[in-house]
């Protein structure tokens, strides 16, 4: 455990602690607001649980594939925390938290009093209660360790067998393909990425996935791993068996809990948070993944980073409520956009507005309910994505916009010939 | 593979109208051909219209008739002839030589028509040899023979550029007879010619006339009546001529005072107005140089004849004929009309200009050594039809024409076609109409297209020109004039008919023009007589009469000289102009008909280009704002035009151009082509009395909208077949075919329709059913094979956008994308200039940066540099656009 202070930064007393468990994205994104609404307002320690500092996990994937290096994930420097008046503590669990006494505990040992404490604690990947699932050679995909775990076993003639059709799962097999391993993708239900998409962007999804060298074995119901000492296959509920030199775990992530059940906040799936971002106790504040906001838990990052937005308002003194995320995803699956919100598969009372061209890897749906847009689910092509998700919001009359929400709004045209 | 050895070029003659320009083409060894205008045919001096440039793009063997057939079965020629002439004797024995019928065409060659002629008239013994060519120019031929007491056409090309004024009355030249309105043009450049154009319908024509009169139909009569009686009146007669060179003076004045006495009257017939007549009539009395053009307006009526002996009259009456920039003027319509007429080829004519005189047939018999030589005339065309239709004749035989379509009533036509014992159809391609009628017994025989038959052609001004061949024949395909002549030898005429070539045909047609005239028939090509295969082959455009002995002439009749038995020319009155049918309240309307400016007949050829399509893809009918208001008519909308005898369903086009109270529609579009848009199922065909011509261009009709639930287009590589049900029209374009239609299923069925029509391929579709909307894309791999835009409502579609990505072959993201937005904007525009492939949104452009003449705009985007066709339309973008810009 190391401790990194700023030897230039005088203690101010009247200052109030506030203490950031976790270090990643939603907590850098959280200190770069606050660092500028509030400059210097709080006393701010951040401790992380990884050996480095936040960095960009969303492209794991491609530094798995090879696609980028490893600094090309990194955010901010050791020396924008240190400018900012931030200390920062890597490689460094936080075990407990003594609310009565406004204390961190960090490791075994160490603690760190606090006014105000915000847990970005994010979220654990689930492993398969299954036979098998310890075997040397099952890793999960979710940070650089598992990254570096990958690719130390993702050797020439290498098979790997990756669990799990959502984001995530996705990117680690593309990563594996890229990297010449001869990649399997499970997934249990009939389509890839069920919850953000119908059927047919599902397919086009399989396509695009099969296109760069994967595998796709859909209602593939993983029943043990096995191997003497190390994986060496896979057996699927149907008998089929997939001989494997590694297996990924990517079956979806738990938020993190154990901290705030320790000290006796609220929970339910996550830490239970108002629209302040505020825990049951008033001085602790939680945000990301392991945040549950009105009955709902978020595992991508762009609610994470609104709620940092509102956190940062709020700890500065401003007027902040956080009302939620949209049902909105969009991203890239591998190089192919994706975007999907709302309603996903058609209700029986709503129409369906539908462009294809499969060849062309586009796919773009728009679903209409008494003249409103209810849902979007685009591939290829996620053009007009954003109006889509205020006409969601705000349930606004589309028949009249239909062509443009779906082809695009003309450019504005200059009069002159 | 073996690389193709540069191919000659070749000297040939367009096959399209009757200005018959020389053309140039040199093949490509691949069953294509390079065409240009020949810079030394005097008829065109190197120009070639839209329609001539765009030949090469028609030479395809698709939809060819390529073996004969025999009720659908593929035969032998032996086999098919032996059928034919087994058939046509049975027919003879059991009901008459004149049981047998032979409907022949201006599309064939002189040989052709000739050996054809000679078969019927002197060996089979069936005077019922009659030609499209009845519904062109008879009435023409008939105005001149009664006036000249020959089928002469006294003028030539040459008196177009030497008129101080040209008279065009019903002839949309500017699209019918592009090359020759070129040179009225240019006359007006460079001597200040002055037009004048009387047409009911303001055409291209029409715009661009010094003095336009908008007439109503059937009353030229009046208007040349009340010509004459101005003349007379005002002393501008050439008493002389008159006296020395002519009869029957008086009694036409005294017809045509009675027709016409007075401007007052005048208007009150033409509907025009006094002063735009005194205008005319005073343009006319002071310009002696006057050539008066006269063409399908005046011919295609039931008062044909004395239109044209109308205008004749005034030429006559001030001596203004056979002298340079004078005269009146037949523009014929097809290529080779003049050809037909040459050869007798009309069931008014026996040969040669010979009637029926018993001296002329009997010389006629004598020359051809004739055992069964008729005596009197046969039917003409729509009493022929008729005749089959109550069973009188039992064999027909067509060749290169498309009567099913072209025929007034063609309805009733293509109904009496199957009472026949044997109907022949020498024809080109398999899927027209014509060819598709059945009789009996139907026998195909596959005939030589242009570029492959080799023979020679007569144009408007006399002038005999080689049509050459520069391709090899394809399939089977036969010259008509051979298949002719083996039946004449399988009917046992073996030394009447055993010409080897063209060449040989050609002498024994020019010997009969020779044989015993003695200046007494205006018809003499002797000097060609004895033209030896070698020189036949070299020859170059020559005018007739070009006898023996004597000089030739580019003009006849200066010397008064006719060939009436009293060398006079006559007068000849008048009836008071009446159409043949009156229209009523169930039929308010009076039905039009005509061209457009890149399409040539039944669109057999034409049709299978993409430049020649781009200008009007739909047939449509023409509807003044008026009564497109009175009858709930949109532009753009399907409208039904119903007549007495038929209907069509045309696509509206609401302009100023037809009168209140008229339509126009177009007489390319045929079953092969559209749904249902035949003009000649629409219009009754009462005949004139003297030429048996029939009234195409005045037709009772009512019209009413259509309901369809959608419009749209289909772009296919292969020719798609369209469901019953559809409103359709097919066009060639770039890389294949277009399909725009109207119909009442739903995007749901239309959606299915695609999946069915293209099993097995990828379908990229938008679909908004709620909306109505469907667009679709069909790939084979990257290839793109089709795609369909379906938007109901009436709305037209715009398909230049996609018909420009349907051009490759593989379109990229973007254009798949834009194949289904429909969005992509096109850079041209509507096609305005055929030949360069030129579009509106082009001409605008090339006028916004500046280019404010014609001649700019040419040298901008080269519209109109070519053929010059599209330069009316393209001055008539000139004030708008700069007013658009001024804005």
């Amino acid at each position: 455990m190391t401790l990194r202070t700023d030897p230039a930064s005088p203690p101010r007393p009247p200052r109030e602690r506030l203490v950031v468990v976790g270090n990643g994205m939603a907590s850098l994104r959280f200190l770069e607001r606050l660092t500028e609404g509030a400059p210097g307002l709080y006393d701010v320690t951040c401790i992380g649980a990884e050996p480095v500092a936040a960095y960009n996990r969303v492209l794991l994937s491609s530094l798995l594939g090879g696609e980028v290096d490893a600094a090309a994930c990194d955010f901010r420097g050791l020396d924008w925390y240190a400018e900012h008046g931030i200390r920062l503590l890597t490689g460094a669990p936080v075990t407990a938290i003594d609310r009565a006494n406004g204390l961190a505990v960090v490791g075994e040992s160490h603690v760190l009093p606090f006014d105000r404490l915000v847990l970005a604690v994010g979220s654990t990947p689930i492993r398969l209660a299954k036979p098998g699932m310890d075997l040397p050679g099952v890793v999960t995909f979710r940070d650089l360790a598992d990254v570096a775990a990958i690719r130390a076993a993702a050797v020439a003639q290498a098979r790997a067998v990756v669990i799990g059709g959502g984001l995530l799962g996705l990117e680690a097999a593309v990563g594996l393909a890229r990297l010449g391993v001869g990649t399997t993708l499970l997934h249990v239900m009939d389509r890839l990425m069920e919850r953000q998409l119908d059927h047919e962007a599902a397919g086009l999804v399989k396509r695009a996935m099969e296109a760069r060298g994967v595998e796709v074995l859909l209602k593939a119901d993983t029943e043990a791993v096995e191997g003497a000492g190390r994986v060496e296959r896979l057996r699927l509920a149907d008998g089929r068996v997939l001989p494997a030199d590694l297996v990924v775990m990517s079956v979806g992530v738990r938020p993190s809990l154990a901290l705030a059940q320790s000290a006796g906040l609220a929970t339910g799936r996550g830490i239970v948070v108002d629209d302040r971002m505020a825990t049951s106790d008033p001085r602790i504040f939680a945000l990301g993944e392991c945040a549950e906001h009105r009955g709902q838990t978020y595992g991508l990052v762009e609610p994470a980073y609104e709620q940092a937005e509102v956190l940062a308002r709020h700890l500065a003194g401003q007027e902040a409520r956080y009302q939620g995320t949209a049902l909105a995803t969009s991203l890239k699956v591998s190089g192919l956009p994706v975007f999907s919100a709302g309603v996903v598969d058609t209700p029986d009372d709503a129409e369906a507005i539908v462009m294809r061209d499969h060849g062309a890897g586009l796919y773009r749906k728009l679903l209409v309910g008494e003249g409103r847009l209810i849902g979007a689910v685009f591939v290829g092509d996620i053009g007009e994505q954003g109006w889509c998700k205020e006409l969601i919001r705000t349930g606004a009359p589309v028949s009249e916009h239909i062509e443009d929400i779906m082809f695009g709004r003309p450019a504005p045209r200059s009069l002159a010939a | 593979m073996t690389a193709h050895a540069p191919e000659q070029t070749v000297r040939t003659t367009c096959p399209y109208c009757g200005v018959g320009c020389g053309v140039l083409a040199t093949p490509d060894g691949q069953g294509g051909a390079a065409i240009a205008g020949d810079p030394e045919h005097p008829a065109n001096l190197g120009r070639l219209c839209s329609k001539g440039s765009a030949l090469g793009e028609t030479l395809s063997l698709e939809n060819r008739l390529l073996h004969p057939e025999v009720d659908g079965e593929r035969r032998s020629w032996e086999s098919a002839l032996g059928t034919v002439a087994g058939a046509l004797r049975k027919v003879a024995e059991q009901h008459g030589p004149d049981a047998i019928a032979f409907y022949l065409s201006g599309q064939l060659l002189t040989e052709d028509y000739y050996v054809a002629n000679k078969l019927a008239k002197g060996f089979i013994g069936t005077p019922h040899v009659d030609t499209n060519s009845r519904l062109c120019m008879s009435s023409a031929v008939a105005a001149h023979r009664r006036a000249f007491g020959s089928d002469t056409v006294p003028g030539c090309y040459a008196d177009l550029d030497e008129a101080d004024l040209i008279v065009l009355t019903g002839s949309n030249a500017a699209w019918c007879h592009p090359i020759l309105f070129r040179r009225m043009v240019d006359a007006r450049m460079k001597r200040g010619t002055k037009l004048v154009v009387i047409d009911p319908r303001r055409t291209q024509t029409g715009e661009e006339a010094d003095l336009f009169l908008g007439i109503r139909p059937g009353s030229d009569t009046a208007l040349f009546s009340g010509l004459l009686v101005h003349l007379a009146d005002a002393g501008i007669l050439d008493a002389r001529f008159v006296a020395d060179h002519t009869a029957g003076f008086e009694a036409a004045l005294d017809r045509a005072r009675l027709i016409a006495p007075d401007r007052a009257a005048v208007a009150h017939l033409t509907g025009l107005s006094e002063g735009e007549i005194g205008a005319f009539y005073d343009l006319f009395a002071r310009t002696p140089r006057v050539v008066t053009a006269f063409s399908m307006g005046v011919n295609q009526s039931a008062q044909g004849t004395d239109k044209g002996n109308a205008i004749i009259n005034c030429h006559l009456a001030t001596g203004r004929i056979g002298r340079p920039g004078m005269g009146p003027f037949s523009l014929t319509g097809q290529p080779n009309a003049m050809g037909g007429r040459e050869v007798g080829g009309l069931a008014n004519m026996l040969a040669a200009h010979m009637h029926f005189a018993p001296e002329e047939v009997d010389r006629v018999r004598r020359f051809w050594n004739a055992p069964n030589i008729i005596t009197g005339e046969g039917m003409k065309a729509v009493a022929l039809f008729e005749a089959i239709e109550r069973g009188k004749i039992k064999a027909l035989w067509v060749m290169g024409t498309n009567p099913v379509v072209s025929m007034p009533q063609a309805d009733r036509i293509k109904a009496a076609i199957a009472k026949l014992d044997l109907y022949v159809v020498s024809e080109v391609v398999r899927d027209a109409d014509t060819a598709r009628a059945t009789g009996r017994r139907t026998v195909l025989l596959p005939a030589l297209a242009w570029g492959e038959k080799d023979g020679t052609v007569t144009n408007s001004e006399r002038r005999i020109s080689r049509q050459r061949r520069f391709l090899k024949a394809p399939g089977e395909a036969r010259a008509d004039w051979a298949a002719l002549a083996d039946v004449g030898r399988r009917l046992g005429h073996g030394d009447a008919f055993a010409f080897t070539s063209a060449a040989a045909v050609f002498r024994q047609h020019a010997g009969l023009s020779a044989f015993e005239n003695n200046g007494t028939r205006d018809f003499d090509i002797g000097a060609l007589a004895e033209l030896t295969d070698a020189a036949y082959e070299a020859s170059r455009p020559v005018q007739w009469p070009l006898p023996k002995r004597g000089p030739a002439k580019e003009r006849l009749f200066a010397d008064g000289r006719f060939y009436t038995f009293d060398r006079r020319a006559r007068f000849v009155p008048v009836q008071a102009p009446a159409l043949a049918q009156e229209t009523s309240p169930e039929r308010p309307l009076v039905l039009n008909t005509g061209r457009v400016r890149d399409h040539w007949h039944t669109m057999t050829r034409t049709g299978k280009s993409q430049r020649l399509s781009a200008h009007r893809a739909v047939p449509f009918v023409e509807v003044h704002p008026e009564d497109a208001a009175r009858f709930g008519l949109a532009d753009g909308a399907i409208a039904a035009v119903e007549t007495a005898h038929g209907a069509a369903e045309l696509e509206v086009t609401v302009t100023e151009g037809v009168r209140p109270g008229h339509l126009f529609m177009p007489m390319h579009w045929s079953d092969a082509t559209a749904s249902r848009a035949r003009v000649g199922a629409l219009v009754r065909g009462a005949t004139d009395p003297v030429s048996g011509q029939p009234e195409l261009k005045a037709t009772p009709a009512a019209i009413r909208a259509v309901a369809y639930r959608a419009r749209g287009y289909l772009l296919s590589r292969e020719s798609a077949a369209p469901p019953p049900g559809w409103w359709w029209a097919r066009a060639a374009v770039a890389g294949g075919w277009g399909l725009l239609f109207a119909t009442r299923d739903g995007s749901r069925e239309t959606a299915m329709l695609m999946r069915g029509l293209f099993q097995g391929y990828e379908l990229a579709e938008y679909a908004d059913h709620a909306r109505g909307r469907y667009r679709c894309a069909v790939y084979d791999g990257a290839r793109l094979v089709a795609c369909l835009a379906y938007g109901a409502g009436a709305a037209r579609p715009d398909w230049e956008a996609a018909k420009a990505l349907f051009a490759h072959d593989a379109p990229e993201v973007p254009e798949r994308r834009a194949l289904l937005s429909g969005r992509a904007a096109t850079q041209a525009g509507p096609v305005v200039c055929a030949c360069h492939g030129v579009g509106l949104d082009a001409i605008s452009a090339s006028i916004a940066a500046g280019a404010h003449s014609v001649e700019a705009v040419g040298a901008a985007c080269k519209a109109g540099t070519n053929c010059g066709s599209c330069i009316p339309e393209i001055r008539k973008l000139l004030p708008g656009a700069l007013a658009r810009d001024a804005a």
